[in-house]
């Protein structure tokens, strides 16, 4: 019963969040109402997300949040370094495979919007089992070194977030 | 005044950075490389000007913003999607399969290749992950 009522719990939280967030102002009425879209939209769109993702370690979010704002300004600068400076013949991009441990589609998910939120990368395929996502770098000498960076860096945070 | 230098200084960046994201549109020539371009302007470049604005509004109207988060939340969410599809329409029309490396499973690039038949067991290749040792 209660399930069926709240399809994603942590969804309505944050739809009712996102609401207050966005009319800038906290009133009883404003609460009410994102209340009532929290409840509201799960219900509607139930049909379309079946799945309950299992989420857990709320600490390692926090931690793979800063780890990967930490990644982009870095990544950020030596982009534009690679962009000014390297000559356009230098340039070595490549394509790299990068097989996943990860199996729920949230996480696979949020992986590949990672990756392509650091600058240098970005994810551009899966495989059609969905094990296996294609990453174009746009410069590198090792790309070993960049599939063991995504492997260690972030998909070992989110097989301790998705588990 | 050291409110204004460090508002400024955080417009500055992200105009630079904004440049140069642009200057690389004129300046690589492969597709998939411009593609690179757009998805850092919209990181250090738009979060300059956030943080910019919230430490404005927060510190010289006194008054606190929350639109800012939800730009960045939702360019979080929808910036790899466009940059996703852009790549699968440049690798369906430009690019042959043998460019791509072997996706390192039994089944092929999504593009290309059919998926598995849906089965209910957990997939197969479980037991060769921890086999490879990645």
């Amino acid at each position: 019963m209660l399930r069926r009522l709240f399809p994603h719990p942590l969804l309505s939280i944050l739809l009712a969040l996102i609401w207050l967030a966005l009319v800038n102002t906290v009133t009883v009425g404003q609460v009410v109402l994102g209340g009532v879209l929290g409840i509201v939209v799960p219900l509607i769109t139930a049909a379309y997300w079946p799945g309950r993702p299992r989420m857990r370690a709320p600490l390692m979010i926090v931690e793979y949040i800063v780890v990967v704002v930490w990644d982009i300004i870095v990544a950020n600068i030596q982009v534009a370094l690679i962009i000014v400076f390297k000559r356009q013949k230098d340039l070595k991009s490549e394509w790299v495979t990068v097989p996943l441990e990860l199996r729920s589609p949230e996480a696979i998910t949020v992986l590949a919007g990672t990756i392509t939120m650091t600058p240098g990368t970005v994810s551009a395929m899966l495989s059609s089992c969905g094990t296996s996502i294609l990453v174009h770098c746009l410069h590198t000498d090792d790309p070993v070194a960049v599939r063991n960076d995504i492997k260690t860096r972030y998909e070992r945070r989110l097989k301790e977030i998705f588990p | 005044m050291i409110v204004e230098i460090v508002i400024s200084f955080f417009l500055v960046v992200s105009g630079l950075f904004g440049l140069v994201g642009s200057f690389g549109l004129i300046k690589l020539r492969d597709t998939m490389q411009r593609l690179h371009a757009p998805t850092k302007a919209t990181t250090v470049g738009v979060g300059g000007v956030l943080v910019a604005s919230m430490l404005y509004l927060a510190l010289v109207e006194e008054s606190f913003s929350f639109h800012e988060v939800m730009i960045t939340l939702f360019l979080f969410l929808t910036a790899p999607i466009t940059a996703h599809f852009m790549a699968q329409t440049h690798i369906r029309m430009r690019v042959d399969r043998n460019e791509l490396p072997p996706t390192q499973r039994d089944f092929g690039w999504s593009l290309f290749d059919e998926p598995p038949e849906m089965d209910p067991a957990p997939t197969k290749d479980t037991a060769k992950d921890t086999a490879q040792g990645n």
